[in-house]
């Protein structure tokens, strides 16, 4: 008996043991990052504004002619459009993968999927958002030394949508490259049996 | 890291590095000058804040790919540098992808904003830059690659992967 009473614990302290993270943390971040997405490509996706201008004046009639600028004049703003369309589907494929398929998996590699994905949207993303905002730049201060004119100050409307999308996606691309973070790091925690801190 | 792999990942590392010099100084050197009705206008790289930005951003990853060729005998930032080499592909592709947007401006114009092509006038330029444009494509492709490869190669086991 007294060898056991020496090993028996305190009765104050107990072994608890280390529990995996809850994963609320990643869900939330995705649900912003798809927010976040989502409403780029939608407000990019509907922007159109029509406009008539007067062009000239014949005697005493002006003649006027309808512009109009929708999103898809611009190759980058369609480029735009369906890459943060791909990073909303990617964000609701693991959205769903996340709450519904935690017991989905292919040849163990799920988590390390997950990650590849991750890094993939987010370059994705980066390649889009930054591809839309020189246009837009263009589009709002002109290039004087190429003559082309800058159009903000005729369709505002537009230009305002436009910016509000392209904010929303560099918010989104922020959020992806949290969310890449934190998918590397539960990948690299759940192989414990290999040496992390050791040489390659 | 076995020898083989050392070597691929240096080679591509010289690749990536030759092909982000060249953008740099094909970029950088491109000016035209071209007289239109008795008034000369030039055509340089610095006038479009896009292709500054192009430059700067291959300069960051040149500088980092050299830094890491001169490192690349210690490993004990393999990790770092794994991390650095994925910032480094989005960087890359950003950079192409802002300044191909806005070179099809110049060579296609965009008839709905009024906005002529330039490369009628300043031929000589608009080639210049599509030669840089290659180049940071190039550039942004080895990178990619050499992204997979480093995770293959650094991080195999933690994919499943046997190395």
């Amino acid at each position: 008996m007294a060898p056991e009473n020496n090993a028996k614990p305190e009765p104050g302290l107990k072994m608890v043991p280390v529990t995996k993270p809850k994963g609320w943390v990643v869900l939330v971040l995705r649900l912003l990052a798809l927010a976040a997405t989502a409403s780029a490509t939608i407000v990019m996706g509907l922007n159109k504004e029509t406009k008539t201008f007067v062009v000239a004046t014949v005697g005493t009639t002006p003649i006027k002619a309808t512009f109009s600028a929708k999103f898809q004049h611009t190759p980058a703003f369609v480029f735009f459009v369906i890459a943060n369309g791909l990073v909303s589907f990617h964000n609701v494929v693991m959205i769903a993968v996340n709450l519904f398929g935690k017991k989905l998996d292919y040849k163990g590699l799920r988590l390390a999927m997950i990650a590849i994905f991750d890094l993939l949207n987010t370059v994705l993303v980066s390649a889009g958002v930054n591809g839309a905002v020189y246009m837009a730049e263009l589009g709002k201060y002109g290039n004087s030394h190429a003559r082309w004119n800058k159009i903000c100050d005729r369709f505002k409307t537009f230009c305002d949508h436009g910016g509000g999308a392209i904010i929303a996606s560099f918010i989104g691309l922020a959020l992806m490259i949290v969310i890449s973070i934190i998918s590397i790091v539960k990948l690299a925690k759940s192989k414990s049996n290999t040496p992390l801190l050791g040489e390659p | 890291m076995t020898m083989t792999k050392r070597i691929i990942t240096n080679l591509l590392r010289l690749i990536a590095l030759g092909a982000t010099v060249a953008a740099i100084v094909v970029m950088v050197t491109s000016h035209q000058s071209a007289e239109v009705f008795n008034l000369t206008f030039t055509a340089k790289f610095s006038n479009e804040p896009v292709f500054k930005y192009f430059v700067v951003a291959e300069a960051i990853a040149c500088g980092y790919t050299l830094v890491v060729l001169i490192l690349s005998s210690r490993s004990l930032l393999w990790r770092l540098i794994v991390i650095l080499d994925a910032v480094m592909t989005a960087v890359l592709t950003s950079s192409i992808s802002a300044a191909l947007a806005i070179a099809r401006v110049g060579k296609k114009g965009n008839s709905h904003a009024g906005w002529l092509p330039i490369c009628g006038q300043v031929p000589k330029f608009c080639d210049h830059v599509t030669g840089a444009l290659v180049c940071g494509f190039v550039a942004a492709i080895v990178y990619a690659l050499l992204l997979v490869f480093s995770l293959y190669s650094a991080l195999g086991p933690v994919f499943g992967v046997k190395p």
